[in-house]
């Protein structure tokens, strides 16, 4: 027995003559009882003809319903998807039998029915839902669905199942809304077009657990997970069926570089708010027009949210960039850092891409010793998310085993949260350097050593040249906290350096034509190049060091 | 980023400046004999406009008297203000556009121009306070401007100035006419 009301009467007749589905008749009634959803087609359509033909135990009816209604409506949100519900056998067998002698008793009202079950059969495509609650809803269409998800081969435990509907649904559910409103509101005085149950969520109400069904292995398709399928719908007719509104609030639709079309759903929505329901029902038929066609699906698309690794890496050689080189489109170094480190670690998480950032970074021709940089990677779309301690440490060796060029260690998976961590307060960390300098006059041993005394030296730096041309002019006040001088021969020496994070250490070496001051020319009183530099320690607490 | 560079262990190490830049030149800018200009340009399009080695200013002991930003009665160099990384707002220049006019204790004055086509990003203000920095360290810090040429023509810019191969077989000639008797 389908949970309807005395009062539910003329909305079902008239959204039956109307040419909707039974399960969009259920929407409009507000029924949230899923299992009304679940049951065939068929069976919801000759229930909802018996009950406009029934006028006699319409009262009786009416009251056992109605507790039903409330019943059902009470426990609805605890029914959500995992929870199997009845089999939809016991469902039918509720059927009243004396559909058929009760119909005969009512002739005109047989006679609607009648006609209405013609029109179903000769269109086969609701005015409503164009389909997507009849022939899209079945247990075909979630084999379909858990085909698709199969063949990717997704490690997950849980899915969740998201719709995406053309948008000239929206169109036709608010003719039909308008058709209908005023019995709708006499069911109660605070049902409103909100009330009405999206066709979205009948879909899912009705497709969840089929789907889950299909993939077995106690996979559940519930609410809320990290793992999404998207099953996208379109419609032939969508931009003619919505072209009216452009012309009525043409502010809504301004045509934007990425959509193809302009009836967006959200646009549609906002015109919908927007037009009077007079002049909506001047330009759009209500109850909407028979579809030309019914939908058809379009996609359906997985995705897993992005899972977030971390670590430290050096970087031992000289002639390797972060990030790929690429100048004129034309690619400069064979490798990058980044690279070496994510081939080993997409393919592990089965990834579709990635996007890498570190606390701070080298030039091409730095090395970056000691603990290493600190640098976390988002990976797109992972197909496996779960790598147990052990696995993780696998994949760390088999990046240090695939180049000597760099090293990885602390390799871990972290949440998004604590990703920002790393470049939380980032100005305010130290970074320590070893550089190779060249002197253009000849230094004796004890000319160098005032050096090692020089603490807190604050630094003005304007944007170095050699970064202008893609960063602001501006000047920055750097400090470098300590220094010392190791003397190599009269025109060399390795000078060591701790500074704040983001001091440019090549520009206080070689002064950048005066532009970062004081600087290394200048305490020396010659001319002075930086020739090597090495990164000694970045001193950043993040990613936790994991004991090897 | 810097290219990858050898260890120098040798005295005559290359200078900072050709390690990072390519020299180009302009001889005898607006017809006027010897003031010569040099352009540094970096691998990332960025140009430092100096004075050539050969520039008047830096001949026969002249010492600076001053050096004036303002160009014209409405345009000061000095005012020239860049904001943002697409540094909107700077001054945009072409060829001839003048950068400042130095005049030296002899009352000569001499008009530096930009030379290239771009957008103003810098000019030196460390010279006005210490104008022997333009003759001590003609090609570093005393430099007089910075400037940015559009990407489209980071390379056609240098079309009609000087490598440093041509600007010193001019040079070479130039002595040899003066040495010459007329
Ligand atoms: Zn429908």
């Amino acid at each position: 027995m389908l949970p309807l009301k005395e009062k539910d009467k003329p909305i079902v007749q008239k959204l039956l003559s109307a040419g909707c589905c039974a399960r969009c008749i259920l929407r409009f009634c507000c029924v949230r009882v899923q299992a009304a959803y679940r049951q065939p087609q068929q069976d919801t359509l000759k229930e909802l003809q018996a009950f406009i033909c029934d006028t006699e135990n319409s009262k009786s009816q009416d009251s056992a319903a109605s507790e039903a209604t409330e019943e059902n409506n009470k426990s609805h949100d605890a029914a959500v998807s995992e929870a199997p519900e009845e089999p939809p056998t016991k469902r039918v067998k509720l059927e009243p039998s004396g559909t058929d002698a009760q119909s005969e008793e009512d002739a005109a009202a047989a006679a609607a029915a009648a006609a209405v079950t013609l029109k179903e059969e000769e269109s086969h495509v609701c005015v409503l839902c164009l389909g997507i609650l009849h022939q899209f809803c079945g247990a075909s269409q979630a084999v379909k669905i858990a085909e698709t998800v199969k063949e990717e081969k997704y490690e997950f435990d849980t899915l969740v199942l998201s719709v995406s509907l053309p948008a000239q649904l929206c169109v036709r559910e608010h003719s039909c809304w308008l058709h209908v409103k005023k019995e709708v509101r006499e069911k109660g005085l605070v049902l409103d077009k909100d009330d009405v149950i999206q066709v979205k969520e009948a879909f899912k109400w009705i497709m969840q657990g089929l789907v889950a069904k299909e993939l077995g292995r106690g996979v559940a398709v519930v609410t809320r997970s990290a793992f999404e399928v998207g099953v996208e719908f379109i419609h032939e007719a969508t931009d003619s069926d919505c072209h009216f509104l452009a012309s009525a609030c043409p502010d809504c639709f301004k045509p934007t570089k990425n959509k193809q079309s302009v009836f967006t759903r959200m646009a549609v929505v906002k015109a919908l708010e927007k037009i009077s329901d007079a002049r909506f029902l001047k330009h759009y038929p209500c109850p909407p027009a028979q579809p030309s066609s019914c939908c058809s699906l379009q996609d359906v698309q997985c995705v897993h949210v992005s899972v977030f690794v971390a670590g430290r890496y050096n970087k031992f050689c000289r002639s390797l960039p972060q990030t790929p080189w690429v100048i004129d489109g034309e690619r400069r170094m064979e490798s990058s850092v980044e690279e070496l480190i994510a081939a080993p670690i997409l393919s592990a998480f089965r990834a579709d891409g990635f996007n890498f950032s570190s606390s701070g970074r080298e030039d091409v021709d730095v090395r970056t010793l000691g603990n290493g940089r600190p640098f976390a990677m988002e990976l797109l779309n992972p197909h496996k998310s779960r790598l147990s301690r052990a696995e993780m440490k696998q994949l760390q060796e088999t990046i240090n085993k695939s180049s000597d060029k760099i090293r990885v260690r602390d390799l871990q998976v972290v949440s998004r949260e604590a990703m920002s961590r790393m470049k939380e307060g980032e100005e305010e960390k130290t970074k320590s350097y070893t550089a190779l300098i060249w002197t253009q006059k000849p230094i004796e041993r004890e000319e160098i050593t005032f050096i090692d005394d020089i603490k807190e030296l604050t630094l003005d730096q304007k944007t170095p040249l050699r970064v202008l041309h893609r960063r602001a002019l501006a000047v920055r006040q750097r400090v470098i906290h300590s220094m010392n001088t190791r003397f190599l021969d009269p025109h060399h020496f390795y000078l060591g350096l701790k500074t704040q994070a983001g001091t440019y250490i090549k520009e206080f070496v070689h002064g950048d034509f005066g532009r970062t001051k004081p600087n290394l020319c200048e305490l020396l009183k010659t001319d002075t190049d930086i020739l090597e530099l090495d990164v000694e320690s970045v001193d950043v607490d993040w990613p936790p060091v994991i004991p090897e | 980023m810097d290219g990858i560079e050898q260890k120098e262990t040798e005295e005559n190490a290359p200078s900072v400046i050709d390690r990072y830049y390519t020299r180009w030149y302009r001889a005898d800018m607006k017809g006027k004999p010897c003031e010569d200009h040099c352009i540094l340009q970096h691998s990332n399009r960025i140009c430092v406009v100096t004075l050539a080695e050969t520039h008047p200013i830096l001949q026969n002991g002249r010492t600076i008297k001053s050096i004036n930003y303002q160009i014209s009665n409405g345009c000061s160099r000095l005012n020239n203000k860049v904001s943002g990384k697409s540094k909107r707002g700077g001054q945009f220049l072409t060829d001839f556009a003048p950068l400042c006019r130095i005049t030296c204790t002899d009352e000569s004055e001499y008009t530096i121009y930009s030379c290239i086509r771009g957008r103003l990003l810098e000019v030196n203000e460390n010279i006005l306070e210490r104008p022997a920095l333009l003759l001590e360290k003609p090609f570093t810090e005393g430099y007089i401007a910075v400037i940015l040429p559009k990407f489209e023509e980071s390379k056609s810019i240098t079309e009609n100035l000087l490598s440093r191969e041509e600007f010193e077989s001019i040079i070479s000639k130039r002595n040899v006419a003066e040495s010459q008797p007329s």
